[in-house]
């Protein structure tokens, strides 16, 4: 299936991964999977519940490394750089790979320090203004400044779900990133929220490369470019996204996009 | 692609429930029969437990409120340089404080307390000690006469407190005839009071029980809980952090686990038999010492933090250390800016708790000599000291009548004391606690 992973690209990819295998344990969540990444498209995994897809975009800035027995085999290059090989510092790797989660978990910090927290890690400020300047920056790219301009200091966590996703995306931003990863934004928002998410991701493109994993078919064929689609555990299918929704090449991929099984 | 099986078989159709049928109304009020007796259940219960507390608060606050108190009486004394064998040349010079801290001041007392009449022998045996205070506070009084308040024995302290039963037989009520006249001729003469005793907050133990004072213990406790918490949190805490953050999960996690929580169900003499062998006969450090207690205590306490630190590590949400790690912390950034100061209300109020222990407990101290007779209050870490409780036990052990008050009094302050940290422990959980 996998024989041409760079299908339909004609830029150099931001991302690369070739013949990955994950294991958790004895059990293999990701079966060979290669596939590329583009810096100016926004990327969706779809597929359905327990296909891996959450658990392979976590393979990109190896956020499984926090999980107790899992094991990545194959090879992930960021810019031609192999991600992980043993002189890569995960820290600087999640600086430029950022990561914005299924659940909104915006610290039980000010709003500012909420997205000052990975400058400062970094340090990426030189003095308080410089910080200023790039929290209000993030904000406004997570088109979130208006709400918050007035109330920096007021809890991040008393903002609601939509707001608090924003909130997380702009504290992705705030550290300059070259890739976001998006596991799910939207599954715990009500549809208005969605729908503000989703116009920001629009807005981002081009500016970060853009990898969104979701449930939600309609999603994938709103904000992306490209789609790949993974069942149990295989990229079946990666193709430009209207290719995928209109004129799909493999059967699974034909199934799932018309609602017989998922 | 999956369809809903078909049903195996024909349903059997059921008659509609009547709600009304009398088995029916009697099951609906027998349950709720058996719900009012469970919280009328609940409420006896509480209320049996308020009343012990309430009958144990009542007896030990009514025979320990006395315990604040002394009795003293009024004599004039005469601050004969020639009594008190020194040269009035001499106290002005550089050296006389020394001198007139070496005076003969019983010679003096003894002088003064001729005056008394029949009740000659009711001053307290360490009186002269106020002749001396009084005299170095006031070099000038050498050669005049001055009015003092000079402690009274203990029988008549108590008899001035109504603590004796006077119509009860002489042999049983436990004063003798001659005691209860001389408090009749000093009461009699106005030359009794009963005020505040400082000496019972500030000072140390003593033979005596007007004399006695829980000071030395009370610091005594502090310094050996400082000892506690100074080994205890950081080592509490930082092994915490480390086997819910760190350990690989395995066989020896669950081993190092296990242990931790039957350390914490250890007896506590067998810390003190421990801390004997060890700190003592091995290491050599010295007895009833605060430093070896709190050692001491510290072990035991360790567990108990351990496993408090551990609940709060656990219930800081992972979303967190994601999001942080997300946006490249390192673990222990992750540990340091986030889950420790989340965790922290939790941390602290099990560490109080553990502490609230320490500062109860008797039995490991015992072993490692901290049940010292100690009549001064502790210098530093490694000197002689006793403990609050430890006090309470060598004064409830006392066979002078004298004692029961100050058994009680004691009580009452470390009560306080527990309370006190208690409050402090809630006060740090509402004030730290987060949500989120």
């Amino acid at each position: 299936m996998n024989q041409n992973p760079a299908i339909g690209h004609n830029t150099v990819p931001k991302m690369t991964a070739r013949d990955v295998n994950v294991f958790y344990g004895q059990k293999q969540a990701i079966k060979n999977v290669s596939i590329d990444v583009s810096a100016e498209h926004v990327t969706a995994f779809i597929g359905p519940s327990g296909c891996g897809k959450s658990t392979f975009l976590r393979c990109l800035n190896r956020m499984n490394d926090t999980v107790d027995g899992a094991r990545v085999e194959g090879r992930i290059e960021l810019d031609g750089q192999d991600v992980y090989a043993s002189g890569m510092d995960v820290v600087q790797l999640r600086a430029r790979v950022g990561m914005v989660f299924q659940k909104p978990n915006p610290f039980p910090k000010s709003i500012y320090e909420n997205v000052a927290y990975g400058p400062r890690l970094h340090g990426l400020a030189r003095s308080k203004t410089d910080m200023d300047e790039i929290v209000e920056s993030a904000l406004k790219r997570a088109g979130l400044w208006d709400e918050a301009k007035d109330r920096l200091n007021e809890s991040g966590t008393a903002m609601s779900g939509g707001q608090q996703q924003r909130l997380c995306i702009a504290r992705a931003i705030a550290v300059d990133p070259e890739v976001i990863l998006m596991d799910e934004p939207c599954s715990a928002l009500d549809p208005i929220a969605t729908a503000r998410i989703e116009e920001l991701i629009d807005e981002l493109r081009g500016r970060y490369a853009i990898v969104i994993v979701t449930h939600n078919m309609q999603q994938a064929a709103r904000v992306s470019q490209k789609t790949a689609f993974f069942h149990l555990g295989t990229l079946v299918e990666y193709d430009d996204t209207s290719s995928i929704f209109t004129n799909p090449k493999a059967t699974r991929t034909k199934d799932y996009i018309t609602g017989r099984y998922g | 692609m999956a369809t809903l099986a078909a049903p195996a078989g024909p349903i059997a159709e059921r008659q509609p429930t009547d709600w009304a049928t009398p088995a029916m109304r009697s099951r609906i009020a027998a349950r709720y029969r058996a719900e009012r007796n469970f919280r009328r259940l609940g409420a006896a219960a509480l209320v049996i437990a308020a009343s012990f507390l309430a009958f144990l608060l009542f007896t030990i606050v009514r025979d320990g409120w006395t315990g604040f108190q002394r009795t003293e009486t009024r004599i004039e004394v005469q601050f004969d340089a020639a009594t008190l064998g020194v040269d009035p040349a001499a106290v002005a010079g550089p050296q006389g404080q020394a001198l007139l801290a070496r005076a003969d001041y019983q010679a003096l007392l003894l002088k003064a307390a001729e005056q008394l009449g029949p009740a000659d022998d009711t001053l307290s045996d360490a009186a002269w000690m106020d002749l001396r205070e009084a005299l170095m506070d006031d070099p000038t009084l050498l050669g005049k006469r001055a009015s003092l308040w000079v402690p009274v024995r203990s029988s008549i302290d108590l008899l001035a407190k109504g603590k004796y039963d006077l119509a009860a037989p002489a042999e049983s009520r436990g004063v003798t005839d001659r005691e209860v006249s001389d408090w009749r001729w000093l009461d009699g003469k106005g030359l009794l009071r009963t005020g505040f005793n400082t000496t019972f907050l500030f000072g140390a133990d003593s033979t005596e029980p007007e004399l006695a004072g829980i000071g030395g213990a009370a610091l005594g406790s502090l310094l050996t809980l400082a000892v506690t918490i100074a080994i205890a949190f950081p080592l509490g805490v930082f092994s915490a952090v480390w086997l819910e953050e760190f350990a690989p999960k395995g066989r020896l996690a669950d081993i190092i686990e296990l242990s931790i929580n039957n350390l914490a169900a250890v007896p506590s003499i067998i810390f003190g038999l421990l801390g004997l062998a060890f700190f003592l006969n091995f290491a050599g450090m010295p007895r009833s010492a605060p430093l070896v207690g709190g050692i001491t205590l510290a072990l035991m306490i360790m567990p108990v933090i351990v496993i408090a630190s551990r609940v709060a590590i656990k219930a800081v949400p992972p979303s967190i250390r994601d999001a942080a790690l997300g946006i490249g912390a390192s673990p222990i950034q992750v540990v340091f800016h986030h889950v420790l100061p989340l965790a922290l209300p939790g941390i602290m109020t099990g560490t109080i708790i553990g502490i609230a222990r320490a500062l109860g407990e008797t039995a490991p101290l015992l072993l490692i000599g901290m049940r010292a007779f100690v009549t001064d209050v502790p210098q530093g870490f490694t000197a002689p000291a006793t403990v609050l409780p430890m006090q309470v036990f060598l004064w409830s052990d006392d066979v002078q009548r004298g004692f029961v008050e100050k058994t009680s009094a004691a009580i009452m302050v470390l009560m306080l004391v527990l309370i006190a940290m208690n409050s402090l422990a809630i006060y740090l959980r509402n004030r730290f606690e987060r949500r989120w």
